[in-house]
């Protein structure tokens, strides 16, 4: 028996009807804080892969652990040479001490003033809470967006997303 | 005894005893796959939840373990992972398992070697071990191949090659092995 119809109006809605910035759009840049005194403008990157993971805020359990993985895989992502960034609307010096905290060794950027704009402009800001979403996009060298995916907010999301999409800006770049 | 295992599992989230630590038969109906780091202390409330559950369903429960250390969270979740695997290198990985876990606040380097001799073993082979980072590799390859299964903190359980989301508790565990058709 064909299911295939009667199963398609059981599926949930097209993940398309999130705003945020789809596959194959140009990676709006900006300039951020990523410490008091330090700016970080993601077309510094240009030439490499960027993995950009927006979160709702420093301190939260689940963005701690989802953090603090990302921390641990650093060297699979500078394996394909590709630079992770998080970011939340916390200030610089919030952001200055939960890395010390947690001993994160990648930057997180304040997109703080205005707040959320640069949320906003990757269609990721959630007005109601004032935050972001959690939501992960993967820019390729040329800073077109490879991949992105806006996850439950309680949800980690993890690293598979963001490895596989690697996996696929290497293979491309190697064919 | 069957197993239901769907095709689109990753070879990978299955346990098999070439790469894996197990405890039960390979070919037992409901594979449970840990990935654990022997610092977390979720890690060490869901230990006695893995001992019940291997306890209900003895032969028809294969279990394995592979190491998911966060070491920037944990500063002894590494050396604890080297003790254990060097444990299993003298035959012994299942007992320095659940040594390490029965005393998750005592594992200092010496905790370690005074567990290697509770369990005879080679003391001061374990703790060379240890220290030279002899098993450093494969237990990162456990972490990268868990992060791309899609382990996403710890303890992430994998119940017939598919991740379990729900909380690691008995009856919740137990509900969501029993639900495999097997």
């Amino acid at each position: 028996m064909n299911t295939d119809t009667k199963t398609a109006s059981l599926r949930p809605p097209p993940r398309d009807r999130t705003t945020a910035l789809q596959a194959g759009k140009p990676a709006p840049d900006f300039a951020l804080r990523s410490t008091p005194d330090q700016t970080v403008s993601l077309s510094e990157f240009r030439g490499r892969p960027v993995v950009l993971a927006f979160y709702p805020a420093d301190w939260s359990p689940v963005c701690g652990d989802q953090m603090g993985l990302y921390n641990e895989l650093l060297s699979e992502f500078q394996e394909f040479d590709a630079e992770l960034l998080g970011i939340s609307v916390d200030g610089a010096w919030c952001h200055a001490a939960f890395c010390r905290d947690r001993k994160l060794h990648f930057p997180l950027l304040a997109d703080f003033e205005p707040k959320g704009e640069v949320a906003r402009l990757y269609g990721v800001y959630r007005a109601t809470d004032g935050t972001s979403e959690r939501a992960l996009f993967v820019i390729n060298p040329d800073g077109i967006i490879h991949w992105s995916y806006v996850s439950p907010v309680g949800v980690n999301p993890g690293a598979a997303g963001i490895l596989s999409a690697l996996e696929e800006l290497q293979d491309k770049r190697e064919s | 005894m069957k197993r239901h295992v769907t095709a689109s599992v990753p070879e990978l989230a299955l346990p098999t005893p070439e790469r894996d630590h197990i405890q039960g038969l390979a070919d037992a109906p409901n594979l449970l796959l840990e990935y654990g780091d022997y610092e977390c202390s979720y890690c060490g409330e869901a230990y006695p939840v893995v001992k019940a559950i291997q306890k209900r369903l003895g032969a028809r429960l294969c279990f394995a373990f592979r190491n998911f250390p966060l070491v920037n969270s944990h500063p002894h979740a590494l050396h604890a992972a080297e003790a254990a695997e060097a444990a299993g290198t003298q035959g012994r990985f299942w007992e320095m398992h659940d040594l390490l876990y029965e005393n998750q606040g005592a594992l200092e380097d010496e905790d370690l070697a005074e567990y290697a001799s509770m369990l005879d073993l080679d003391t001061e082979r374990l703790m060379k071990d240890v220290l030279e980072g002899t098993y450093t590799a494969k237990i990162r390859q456990e972490l990268r191949d868990g992060a791309r299964l899609g382990v996403n903190g710890t303890p992430c359980f994998f119940i017939n090659g598919v991740r379990y989301d729900g909380a690691p508790r008995v009856e919740d565990l137990l509900a969501a092995l029993s639900a495999e058709p097997g």
